[in-house]
């Protein structure tokens, strides 16, 4: 490709073509999300895998002594997997929707506080028994709960009288979540229980370990709604991204949307961490990469990145669970192993501009 | 459109910075703002462009109250650039004149054929139509600010708000502009540093100081030595401008009391 010598700057871009891959996308999950069920520590034939999903799917039958690898596969892998891709996309939706909220490169769902918050509450059960009643809905509850707490003492400390600026709830955010993880280290460190506090850590960096069929659907709804919510918004997103002043000259109430925005990535940040716990990187980086596909248009990133981010958490749960088997790593050791290489190389590969140079 | 300005004060964390502020710009008029930095231009027209809400007084497009206007309808008739540099997302030139239709889609609004249509059309009145597919930051300063006049055209508005659009641009750039601005027919209300440039491209100067207007008029009455001594604190000496006429101004420092 030539530059343009007069100005001495690169050629206009061709972002690729929306549809076919959105296309090529959505048959990547499918087949990921079949390789993460069929692929495991303990083996289960692809064929075998196949027929008790089918199973499951279709209500069929299976022989008695096939029960074990059934349960593997409904009970434990596919829910597994579909949490992961739940997950991803959430993950990936709202990191988008943070970048534009406060119009910072750096910013990934945790940047709020709201993960922090969370944890607060989900290592209270962990390690104190804390909301024993609740039984199974015990975790997820407590860690959704202190999500809206954190988000509330969040919002509160960062509004002024001229709403929510980007920069006061930067630095608002990341000051509250050096304060939230301070309690959960220092509730680590008072739990006398060795296995509680190593199953905090690892909630601390994230687990797919969790998954049941009771935690897919309600994350599910809440990312879906969320993801839906910004793509709805999306136009208005492109006006927010290029300034207050901006927006306002272009009719969009750029303090209502983002007081709007804050709500919906702290609830959707809640929901997924409630699940997942704090798995990182994923909504830093995969909004990043899914921009230098398809350009900086929040309603073509929008579109594509939670389906990225979908499928990279499905092959980094893979991977989580191969590498080491039977040992399971934190899925958020392997988001960082894999994407920061990634990231480096194609940040340096594709002109990529944020931030003016 | 008619642009009036009635009484016009606004406040910004709690301090008045301008008060008591009467505009008028007649359809299709070029009115500039002058006057020292600070002196409350910028603030004046962020509460036009309606980034502010005034604390008293009233902007009347052709009689309506354009702060009891829905946001979208007020952007329809009035279209903006601010002195913002345009973030950091690295939206290609087209995109960001996609941008200018916004006001007339909707919250979830979806970009029809008619929408690329105007926005084509404004890329090509802008001069910019060879830039869409290039990235906006990458951009010099010249053919940013063609293709940020090309989104406020692709807005349709009948009034346009420019905060001191010439910054940052060289001499050709400014005139090119500026040019644009006066060809694009519609009413224009524009602050402005340079006052050569203020006296050749507008109808009618608004001088503003401390927060209110101190003089008004067509620029050959208001750029006074006496006013300009008072309100910028130069001497300066007027000459014609050789080919159209207009006002221009030579200056001196003034001599310290």
């Amino acid at each position: 490709m030539a530059t343009d010598l007069r100005t001495g700057v690169r050629p206009a871009r061709a972002p690729l073509p929306l549809p076919p891959l959105l296309a090529a996308l959505a048959a990547t999950l499918l087949v990921s999300l079949l390789c993460c069920v069929a692929l495991g520590a303990s083996g289960v034939g692809w064929g075998d895998t196949a027929r008790h999903l089918w199973a499951g799917l279709s209500g069929g039958t299976i022989a008695p002594d096939e029960v074990p690898a059934y349960t593997i596969v409904w009970e434990l892998r596919f829910p597994r997997a579909l949490l992961a891709a739940v997950v991803g996309a959430g993950l990936s939706a709202i990191g988008v929707g943070v970048q534009a909220m406060v119009r910072n490169a750096l910013a990934d769902p945790f940047v709020l506080g709201i993960s922090s918050g969370a944890a607060v509450g989900a290592n209270a059960v962990l390690l104190f028994g804390a909301l024993g009643s609740l039984g199974v809905w015990a975790l997820s509850g407590a860690a959704f709960t202190s999500a809206l707490a954190a988000m509330a003492l969040v919002y509160a400390a960062a509004r002024t009288r001229h709403g929510l600026t980007p920069l006061r709830l930067v630095l608002t955010g990341s000051a509250m979540y050096y304060g939230f993880s301070a309690i959960t280290t220092l509730m680590v460190f008072s739990a006398d229980r060795g296995e509680a506090a190593r199953s905090a850590m690892m909630w601390l960096l994230g687990s797919l370990g969790g998954a049941t069929w009771s935690s897919v659907p309600i994350a599910a709804a809440v990312v879906l709604a969320g993801t839906g919510y910004l793509l709805w918004s999306a136009p208005r997103l492109n006006a927010l991204a290029m300034g207050d002043e901006t927006a306002a000259a272009l009719g969009v109430d750029a303090e209502r949307l983002r007081r709007v925005l804050f709500v919906v990535t702290a609830a959707v940040t809640g929901a997924v961490v409630a699940v997942s716990g704090a798995i990182g990187f994923v909504g830093l980086m995969v909004p990043h990469v899914t921009r230098m596909l398809v350009g900086a248009d929040h309603r073509r990133v929008l579109a594509v990145a939670p389906l990225m981010g979908a499928v990279l958490l499905l092959w980094v749960d893979v991977v989580s669970r191969l590498l080491l088997a039977p040992v399971e790593l934190p899925v958020g050791v392997i988001t960082a192993l894999i994407g920061v290489p990634c990231f480096v190389v194609l940040m340096r590969r594709r002109g990529y501009v944020f931030g003016g140079s | 459109m008619r642009v009036d300005i009635e009484g016009l004060a606004v406040d910004v964390a709690g301090a008045r910075l301008v008060e008591d502020i009467a505009l008028r710009a007649d359809s299709g008029q070029f009115v500039g703002l002058v006057g020292p930095n600070g002196s409350g231009k910028s603030t004046l027209l962020r509460c036009v462009y309606r980034a502010l809400r005034p604390a008293a007084g009233r902007v009347l497009l052709d009689g309506d109250d354009l702060h009891a206007l829905t946001a979208r309808e007020g952007a329809r008739r009035l279209a903006a650039l601010p002195q913002e540099s345009g973030g950091e997302f690295d939206f290609t030139a087209a995109e960001v004149v996609a941008m200018g239709r916004l006001p007339h889609q909707g919250p979830g609004g979806r970009a029809t054929a008619a929408d690329a249509e105007v926005c084509a059309a404004a890329l090509a009145r802008a001069g910019a139509a060879h830039l869409a597919g290039r990235g906006f930051l990458t951009l010099s300063g010249g053919e940013k600010q063609r293709v940020l006049i090309a989104r406020a055209l692709a807005q349709e508005p009948k009034v346009l708000v420019l905060d001191e659009p010439t910054n940052h641009l060289d001499i050709a750039q400014q005139l090119e502009v500026l040019s644009l601005v006066r060809e694009s027919g519609v009413t224009v209300l524009a602050a402005l540093h340079d006052l050569n440039l203020a006296a050749g491209y507008c109808d009618a100067l608004y001088v503003v100081a401390g927060g209110r207007i101190v003089a008004s008029g067509p620029p050959h009455s208001v750029l006074t030595a006496e006013l300009l001594a008072e309100v910028f604190g130069v001497r300066a000496h007027r000459v014609p401008h050789p080919v159209s006429g207009a006002p221009q101004l030579l200056f001196d420092r003034l001599p310290l009391a």
